[in-house]
């Protein structure tokens, strides 16, 4: 039985110091409230891997030190500009990257909800991105003839951290169309989720909610955190916060404007 | 009927699009979007146009992976790729300049390039810098080929490279580009001398043909509207629409 958290801090309990994080992209549900109290909580040494690309969460997460490892296919701000904390660690090696592509990454996590070792995908032979990742294999196709395909190992996440619209009582959590949210849940050993709101009906009940909803099974903590997508969207709820996306495009150019963003917005708690 | 360099990029990718069912459009592509939505406008509904990053222009009920199943099964005609390097032999980087590991540049990421270039039969790769920066003779860092060894399984791959100077053919069985004509108010010459790979071209290369009136009124009456839905900025920049607040 998930447990609805009093507060955020007692939700992301399961995520501690060296974990392998699962995060998802920004247009389906970026916990951004949760990834601050993180930040303000120390936690160090994450491997995050992320379905498929990140924006911000990615960005923060790294800049204030909390990444040893990250496995993505990109990380940009989109029409903000480049990540600038995750392009000066790579400059800067001060993080391990894993060069991936969007595809791989669905395909890992769907071999991890499948309980399979691997996934095979087309693509991929001839590219450096396939160059440099020796975990993954290239191997001959057993039911054709002289047909290579690239096998990509199962992803399996300690932790999935997600956020979304609204909970029940029971930790069942509505996704609606963010299907890969549901994927990432299935993969990760643990999943913790943000929401909006908790609700008093039972969401399995109703059939047209039934569809999109994860079932409170696979989840582990719920917390609720208004608005805790912010900066970030949260799909038909809110937009991103553009003004401030460019405030912290402009800070987070340099390490010391980095800083005063973390003093402002995240060690403040004057998030919304 | 005057035009702008946006609308002629526009037009001539709508016509690189040609008659298929199904366009898609990765984030932060207004022009491949526009010339999608104006390919959709002229074909009466056909092709359908799946705009990624946009909920409203996209079927999608399967979550992300929905676009690279859909393409693996060949149910996405044409896509656009682009790049922070792009060679004469077609192949594209989005990763990195320089040593991999000790890189002098970086950039986001190869997205999911790796495997689409692999998999839609025609991919449009579009960058409207056109220097020896972007240009190159041979990437740092290849995250989609623009060919395969013969025993490789592979649908897809580029079909044109677009710019703000010129329009490239791609030359699968030579893997090499053909330029096919040079925008107006541009040059032979310039495209030389911007661009930093080797090509192929005809002894008189045409200029780009002028969108015609027709397409021009189709693109500011009907697609410009639905455009600015999306790309608020873009559509009021070039067309002057969504500006209110």
């Amino acid at each position: 039985m998930p447990s609805i958290a009093r507060n955020l801090e007692e939700a992301l309990a399961p995520i501690t110091d060296g974990c392998l994080l699962a995060i998802p992209r920004e247009s389906t549900g970026a916990a951004m409230a949760a990834t601050r109290a993180l930040i303000r909580r120390g936690v160090r040494r994450l491997s995050v891997v992320v379905l498929p690309t990140s924006s911000l969460q990615a960005d923060l997460l790294i800049g204030a030190g909390c990444v040893e490892a990250l496995e993505t296919s990109a990380v940009s701000l989109g029409e903000f500009g480049p990540a600038p904390r995750f392009t000066a660690a790579i400059l800067g090696g001060t993080i391990g990257m894993k060069d991936a592509s969007c595809p791989a990454l669905h395909a890992a996590f769907q071999a991890a909800e499948k309980g399979v070792p691997f996934m095979p995908l087309r693509g991929l032979i001839g590219t450096d991105v396939l160059k440099h990742r020796p975990d993954w294999k290239l191997a001959d196709n057993p039911f054709g003839d002289n047909d290579p395909i690239v096998l990509l190992p199962a992803i399996k996440p300690d932790v999935a951290l997600f956020h979304a619209p609204m909970a029940d009582r029971n930790g069942n959590v509505w996704i609606g169309r963010q299907r890969e949210l549901v994927t990432m849940a299935h993969a990760s050993a643990k999943t913790v989720v943000t929401v909006e709101k908790i609700v008093d009906e039972d969401l399995l009940a109703d059939r047209t909610l039934a569809a999109g909803t994860l079932p409170g099974f696979y989840v582990e903590t719920v917390a609720v955190a208004e608005r805790g997508a912010w900066p970030l969207p949260l799909p038909e709820h809110y937009a991103w916060d553009a003004e401030h996306l460019k405030e912290y495009a402009t800070l987070a150019a340099t390490e010391d404007g980095f800083k005063k963003y973390l003093d402002q917005y995240v060690y403040e708690r004057r998030a919304a | 009927m005057n035009f702008r360099d946006e609308e002629l990029l526009i037009s001539v990718v709508a016509d690189l699009i040609g008659d298929v069912r199904h366009v898609a459009v990765g984030n932060a592509s207004p022009i491949p979007a526009a010339a999608a939505l104006l390919a959709r406008a002229r074909g009466n509904g056909r092709p359908y146009v799946s705009l990624l990053g946009s909920a409203r222009h996209t079927f999608w009920t399967d979550g992300g992976r929905e676009l690279f199943d859909c393409a693996g099964q060949g149910r996405i005609d044409v896509f656009f790729l682009s790049g922070g390097e792009i060679d004469g032999e077609g192949n594209i980087n989005l990763v990195s300049v320089g040593d991999y590991d000790k890189p002098a540049a970086r950039f986001p990421g190869s997205f999911g390039s790796s495997y689409l270039y692999f998999v839609v039969p025609k991919v449009i790769l579009f960058r409207t810098e056109h220097s020896k920066r972007t240009l190159v003779p041979k990437v740092s860092f290849i995250s989609a080929p623009g060919a395969s060894e013969p025993n490789v399984e592979r649908t897809g791959g580029p079909i044109a490279l677009i710019t703000n100077r010129c329009l490239f053919r791609f030359d699968a069985e030579r893997r090499r580009f053909v330029l096919q004509s040079v925008h107006p108010g541009h040059t032979l010459a310039e495209v030389i001398v911007n661009t930093g790979f080797e090509f192929d071209r005809p002894p008189d290369v045409p200029e780009t043909p002028a969108p015609s009136a027709d397409m021009l009124r189709l693109l500011r009456q009907a697609v410009a509207p639905e455009l600015a839905e999306v790309y608020p900025q873009f559509a009021a920049k070039v067309f002057g629409l969504g500006k209110s607040a």
